[in-house]
């Protein structure tokens, strides 16, 4: 069998989850959060809610990071899109996520004329920038530190090209600030975190040690196959039941402890810290980065003079406290009846590995009862 | 209808089945056109099965074919599909002013190559030209005109109990686009689209199938086979149940949709045909299907059931079950 089969179509599927189950009962409850929209994503597709035991619950946190980004911030790159001769260069899923204003997304502005470009890597943009001297080129910097390397080397390629007219509007945001936030709100119920593996892929798995260290919750830094999965959830429930919390890495094939040099590198060279707002999180110190003084012609937000707009969300919408993994989607009055992935309401319908979209596609509903 | 066309409308999904119901059905209404097929059987002298396609893939040319081949398979698999066998083509340009006659030549030569092999005549055509950035280089309609050797009740004559095949892998022509497009393709790859004339596989089941026992046929282009198998249990009282274990999908196909995000059952295929028939027959049906060239992973991939009605049902391989809906909107790719 091939090497990525084996965690593709696990053989001891039943086996790890009768173990699950005894672990389970000895703890009596233990709730589960992903933090990552493609963990949220394999975890529907697995159906792996469908055959855990009743006591372990998965809760979707704020791991998507169309759904983070606030409505303001979509308002502004919607105007800013409407700009003459500005090019939005951007990853598909953003194209579909409505500002403050139902249907208004850039997909609708590019319908009427707008200049919207779906990319799958950020060097398109800065190629599209370079073929297209005469227009304004702006890269939507979107996603947590797993896009953070491509998009600190496309910067660094276009200072390389001095290209003047490709800038990068920078909304990376960090994982450790917003599960700071996340914990120490009053409402925080979970158990123990699936800790993001392509993030850790980037930063090391040790980057989440303060989770054991600082709040003694337990976390596992898991793959995204059916295998990995319930692999992870039976340590977690583990660790919940013997009441020792610690961090395991289960994706030992690509990810390292201290991560990966050469990206971290490459985003230190380019990006400082800064604060970030998230949608049902508010503003978190720390918790983005942005652009370093010397590469500030590449920065969109200087650039074209850039602020969010003070816009809310759609009235009825509870993306916000579903990202905090305090509503279930199911339990939003505008789930599968007013918003749905065609015409969503809010950014976790839209995007493939938000949290409503995974329940409405995967039909979680049939299954999962209200948090 | 308000606002505008955005690209949405074209992706096969619901969106198009909304611009059908809303704007076309109505406007068209007529017995032939209300069987919704993939091609229309019209009555007069015998019977004939008619259909029409337009094809605007881009890239023009991808791994495993190009907008020729495709545009010959694209209608001779929608008649083969409403029980015909393909007779005649008509064939249309729309060319873009500065397109190379070389590239020309190369896709006329294509069409040339697949029409022989499935057995059609070019009998009729147009050319049109349009200023140079009023079109992507090339897009081509054509329609065809088949001769009906079968008859299938359709998406009311499926019944509990019924199997459901498929002639090959799932999603490779979506997949090899999607990856060319992304120009993430290497000429050694061997993720390529699965477009091919299906009129083979379809003839050597009908050899062999006896009168009712096909319920239908259909090939699950755009949306992929989660978004075809919909279109047969939409409204109906049964549901599909799907293995997904038993759902061929090659590992080229299966890593790209990785990469991409993309989830291989909504990725289009131009050369796999779904079938929905009596039990009895299925083992028949899918040894006539792999004695076709090509069709040897044709597998029997679900049952008809009654457990949740209108709905498609897929089993995971740790026996997790989940719903899979229907294709909506365009495949986007995702952020990471």
């Amino acid at each position: 069998m091939r090497y990525d089969c084996y965690f593709k179509n696990p053989e001891r599927a039943s086996e790890l989850l009768e173990k699950i189950g005894v672990y389970a009962s000895q703890a009596g409850r233990v709730r589960l959060m992903e933090i990552c929209g493609t963990h949220t994503m394999a975890i529907a597709r697995s159906g792996l809610r469908t055959v855990l035991p009743p006591e372990v619950r998965l809760i979707s946190g704020p791991g998507c990071p169309v759904c983070v980004t606030p409505a303001g911030a979509i308002d502004m790159i919607l105007e800013l899109s409407e700009r003459p001769g500005v090019l939005i260069a951007s990853y598909g899923d953003l194209l579909r996520v409505p500002g403050s204003k139902r249907g208004d997304s850039l997909l609708s502005r590019r319908a009427g004329g707008a200049m919207v470009e779906s990319v799958y890597s950020p060097m398109d943009a800065v190629r599209i920038a370079a073929s297209r001297p005469e227009l304004e080129v702006v890269f939507l910097g979107a996603g947590f530190e797993t896009t953070a390397p491509g998009t600190a080397a496309c910067i660094l390629e276009a200072a390389e090209q001095k290209l003047e007219n490709f800038s990068v509007l920078c909304l990376l945001k960090r994982t450790e600030p917003a599960l700071r936030s996340l914990i120490e709100a009053p409402d925080f119920a979970v158990d123990g975190f699936l800790c993001p593996g392509h993030v850790a892929a980037v930063i090391g798995s040790d980057a989440f040690s303060f989770l054991p260290g600082d709040y003694g919750l337990p976390g596992v830094v898991s793959g995204f196959d059916p295998a990995d999965l319930l692999g992870s959830v039976l340590e977690l429930t583990r660790m919940i039941a013997e009441k020792r919390p610690g961090l395991k890495n289960e994706y030992i094939r690509l990810v390292q402890p201290a991560g990966n040099p050469l990206a971290l590198s490459l985003m230190d060279e380019v990006f400082q810290t800064a604060p970030s707002d998230w949608r049902g999180l508010g503003q978190i110190r720390d918790s983005g980065y942005a652009l370093r003084e010397k590469y500030r012609p590449w920065d969109a937000w200087a650039k074209f003079g850039l602020r969010p707009a003070l816009s809310g969300d759609i009235p009825g919408c509870r993306c916000a406290e579903v990202i905090r993994g305090t509503a279930s989607p199911v339990s939003c009055p505008l789930f599968g009846r007013i918003c749905t992935p065609e015409d969503p309401a809010g950014p976790c319908m839209v995007s493939g590995e938000g949290a409503c979209a995974a329940a409405y596609q995967y039909g979680n509903s049939i299954s999962q009862e209200e948090v | 209808m308000e606002g505008r066309i955005t690209l949405d409308y074209g992706s096969g999904g619901s969106k198009t089945s909304e611009l059908i119901s809303s704007i076309l059905l109505p406007a068209f209404d007529n017995p032939a056109l209300a069987q919704l097929g993939d091609g229309a059987v019209l009555s007069g002298a015998g019977q004939l099965v008619f259909s029409t396609d337009s094809f605007v893939v881009s890239p023009w040319r991808f791994p495993g074919g190009d907008i020729g081949k495709l545009s010959v398979c694209g209608t001779v698999n929608d008649l083969c599909m409403a029980g015909g066998r393909p007779q005649y083509l008509s064939l249309s340009f729309i060319l873009e002013e500065g397109f190379l006659f070389s590239d020309l030549e190369q896709i006329v030569e294509s069409i040339a190559r697949e029409a022989r092999e499935a057995g059609v005549s070019i009998v009729t055509g147009d050319t049109k030209v349009v200023e140079s950035g009023k079109g992507d280089g090339i897009y081509i309609n054509t329609a065809g005109i088949g001769f009906r050797r079968a008859a299938f009740p359709g998406q009311s004559g499926i019944r509990p109990g019924d199997a459901v095949l498929i002639s090959g892998s799932a999603g490779c022509h979506g997949a090899a686009v999607m990856m060319a497009r992304a120009g993430l393709l290497r000429e050694e790859s061997p993720l390529k689209s699965d477009c091919r004339s299906l009129h083979r596989i379809s003839g050597a089941l009908l050899d062999c199938a006896p009168d009712g026992s096909v319920r239908i046929l259909r090939d699950p282009t755009r949306g992929g086979i989660a978004t075809t198998l919909n279109e047969f249990t939409e409204g109906m009282p049964f549901s599909i149940e799907l293995e997904q274990d038993a759902i061929p999908v090659d590992p080229a196909v299966e890593a790209a949709c990785d990469m991409l995000g993309l989830d291989p059952l909504y990725c289009a295929c131009e050369g796999r045909m779904l079938v929905v028939c009596d039990p009895g027959c299925a083992d028949m049906f899918l040894e006539a299907m792999r004695s076709v060239p090509g069709a040897g992973q044709a597998a029997r991939i679900g049952t008809v059931t009654e457990s949740l009605p209108g709905r498609v049902l897929l089993k995971t391989p740790i026996g997790g079950k989940r719903i899979l809906t229907k294709l909506s909107g365009m495949q986007l790719p995702r952020i990471c």
